[in-house]
């Protein structure tokens, strides 16, 4: 059991009124996993992401990543986390613009106190993992939509860590590159890495052995293909 | 370092805006060089001008108040002794003295010829010391000897321009000059070893050197007396030990003399005068033993034009200061455009304390660079002015140093403020922004 969460709130303080985002949100994932959260803008599905990620600790209930309760760990401890645990994979890719491919996806490495020498080589292992070998040298706004997020991907994997978290990892491709990700990440899942994944396409969630659904901070276990009608309620809203 | 390369390129990214940025920094720095370095310029010129090179001699002469007393045309002084040969031993104890010289002196020398060429510069009735004190060499013919002095021989030694004044280009020694009609032959010619050469680079330099340089004749001081005063209270060179124990050694000489020599005031003294004196002087002051201390001149001069100047590098500084709030400003903007990358950096990892330093360095490499142009453009400055007006440049290189680590200081300061607001950014508000 990687991930461990009982009775998760969080709350936003806007202006004088509290907004509950997330409410008593239980929920446990085993080592290996492959999930994939479902839920329409402003359900906290992200909220939820950044508390997963630890870029954000909960307002009330308990949260253990590895063992490590987060909710009392030090801004500096959870920076440690996200370099070490996890890797976050964006919609918008995130790369630094004025940095090759292969500089983006050593800059954890460097987080970690790694020698240059030895970032560049287990960047380089990375993107050829991701099928961009020759590609290392390339700057990102000269590298297709499809290629930055697998330079993305090779960012998040470089050190190994046990979760991969993924806000809409295709949002931002065509249908193509959208196959060729979720390929890649079935075959990181083969792999023996976690992966959780938010999309609001049934058809990428559908990818994932299990599909958790998301609607107004309150957390639905239900498999793929067992409510095809609340999926299409709220792809209304 | 990555900070350092991650900083350059950022720089070197916005390079429009970097310039501006560092404006401020460069026209503070540059100022400052060129003030200091002008002040320097003009420090060592005094002190070139007014010690020479290094020769650490400091004359302690007779005063009547507050001028010296010159005995070309005023009597001899009442109530100053003549200094005793054996005063020697305790002014060459003293510390700080190498060694002491007695000599008299007169500055106008009116009363010398050889034939029909006359001499206007300098006559000096010196000891055996004197020429070793000053820094004085014989280069031709001989120095005087003992028995110069034991046998009151009338001997003279000239230096090369007295010689060029009375012989022109003929070999002096052997000649025979004319010192108020006695004659004395010349054995010697002698220079100053430790040549001062005055930095003349303006007409005021020029008039103000011309006078020394019209030469100067040396007799043994056994026989002054033949031409000049008897008993005639002599100046005491001293050299000593450092140019820094120049202002204490002759002070102490000058009080040693003041106890030993003046006879308390109103004790007339029945001693011979010499030929055309009216004991009745039409000036009285008191008499006092001084030291020309050059070096103390030369600072103060040195601390007028130093003054003047500080006031000048305070209004630079404010010039820095708004520099420091130009480059707060930048760094701001700068924490503003790239949350997005701060918070990807923050998402992957990188702690506060390494976003708050990637910032630091980069106001700190911005203003230091700014300072390193504002120090070249400085000393470019520095060289023009000395162009145009003839003041001498000296970079001072201490200064300079302290300019470019000032100006990182300023980076440092000034980019505390963005580089902490980087740092304690929330990393999702800061991925959110794209």
């Amino acid at each position: 059991m990687i991930i461990q969460l009982e009775n998760v709130c969080k709350d936003y303080t806007q202006g004088r009124e509290p907004v509950h985002v997330l409410h008593d949100i239980c929920m446990t994932v085993e080592q290996g996993a492959y999930i994939a959260i479902m839920g329409p803008s402003g359900s906290g599905k992200t909220t939820l992401m950044n508390l997963l990620g630890c870029l954000d600790v909960p307002t009330s209930g308990s949260y253990s990543l590895e063992g490590k309760d987060i909710g009392t760990l030090s801004d500096d401890e959870l920076a440690d986390i996200r370099n070490q645990s996890i890797g976050f994979v964006f919609q918008n890719f995130h790369l630094l613009p004025k940095m090759t491919a292969l500089d983006n996806v050593a800059l954890p490495l460097l987080y970690r106190g790694i020698p240059l020498k030895d970032r560049r080589t287990r960047a380089e292992a990375a993107l050829k993992l991701m099928g961009l070998g020759d590609r290392m040298d390339f700057f990102p706004n000269q590298l297709s939509g499809g290629q930055q997020q697998r330079v993305a991907i090779a960012r998040a994997i470089v050190g190994s860590p046990r979760l991969l978290l993924a806000d809409e990892p295709t949002g931002a491709l065509d249908t193509a590159s959208g196959v060729q990700i979720m390929d890649i990440f079935r075959r990181l899942s083969q792999r023996g890495i976690t992966i959780i994944m938010i999309t609001h396409e049934l058809g990428i969630a559908q990818c994932a052995d299990k599909i958790y659904h998301i609607l107004d901070g309150r957390l639905h276990t239900n498999g793929p293909d067992q409510s095809p009608g609340k999926e299409a309620s709220y792809e209304e809203a | 370092m990555e900070n350092i390369r991650l900083a350059f390129q950022g720089i070197w990214g916005h390079k429009m805006r970097s310039f501006l940025t560092m404006l401020g920094i460069i026209i503070g720095i540059a100022s400052i060089i060129t003030i200091v370095s002008t002040i320097k310029g003009t420090n060592e010129q005094i002190k070139e001008n007014l010690i020479g090179s290094g020769s650490n001699v400091v004359t302690v002469s007779l005063y009547q108040d507050d001028w010296e007393y010159d005995m070309t045309y005023s009597p001899l002084p009442e109530g100053v002794r003549v200094i005793e040969d054996s005063l020697r031993d305790t002014l060459n104890r003293l510390s700080g003295v190498e060694e002491v010289s007695f000599f008299t002196r007169r500055y106008w020398s009116d009363f010398v010829s050889a034939g029909a060429n006359r001499f206007s510069g300098e006559t000096y009735g010196i000891d055996s010391a004197f020429f070793r004190v000053n820094g004085y060499q014989v280069t031709y013919g001989r120095d005087f000897d003992q028995r110069d002095y034991d046998g009151f021989r009338k001997v003279a030694i000239v230096d090369k321009k007295a010689a060029a004044a009375l012989f022109g280009t003929e070999l002096p020694i052997g000649k025979v000059l004319e010192i108020k009609g006695e004659p004395f032959t010349v054995v010697g010619v002698a220079e100053q070893t430790s040549t001062f050469e005055p930095a003349i680079s303006s007409y005021s330099d020029y008039y103000m050197y011309a006078d020394t340089s019209a030469g100067a004749i040396f007799l043994p001081s056994a026989v002054w007396p033949m031409v000049f005063y008897f008993d005639e209270p002599q100046s005491v060179a001293v050299k000593a030990t450092s140019t820094d124990t120049m202002t204490r050694a002759g002070q102490a000489v000058a009080d040693i003399l003041n106890e030993s020599q003046l006879i308390s005031a109103g004790t007339v003294t029945d001693e011979e005068s010499g030929d055309d004196i009216t004991s009745s002087g039409n000036y009285t002051g008191a008499f006092s033993y001084r030291s020309q201390d050059l070096l103390q001149q030369a600072q103060q001069l040195q601390e007028m034009s130093s003054s003047t100047n500080q006031q000048l590098i305070w209004i630079a500084s404010i010039s820095l200061l708004v520099g420091g709030i130009g480059v707060m400003n930048i760094m701001l903007v700068s924490v503003t455009e790239r949350t997005s990358e701060i918070g990807l950096k923050k998402a992957l990892g990188a702690k506060k304390k390494r976003i708050r330093r990637q910032f630091l360095t980069e106001a700190a490499v911005l203003t230091s660079l700014g300072g390193i142009i504002g120090v070249v453009l400085g000393i470019i400055f520095a060289h023009l002015i000395s162009a145009s007006n003839g003041v001498p440049v000296a970079i001072d290189i201490p200064a300079t140093i302290i300019s470019v680590v000032f100006s990182m200081a300023i980076g440092i300061v000034f980019g505390m403020l963005p580089a902490v607001k980087a740092a304690n950014l929330n990393p999702i508000e800061a991925l959110r922004r794209e």
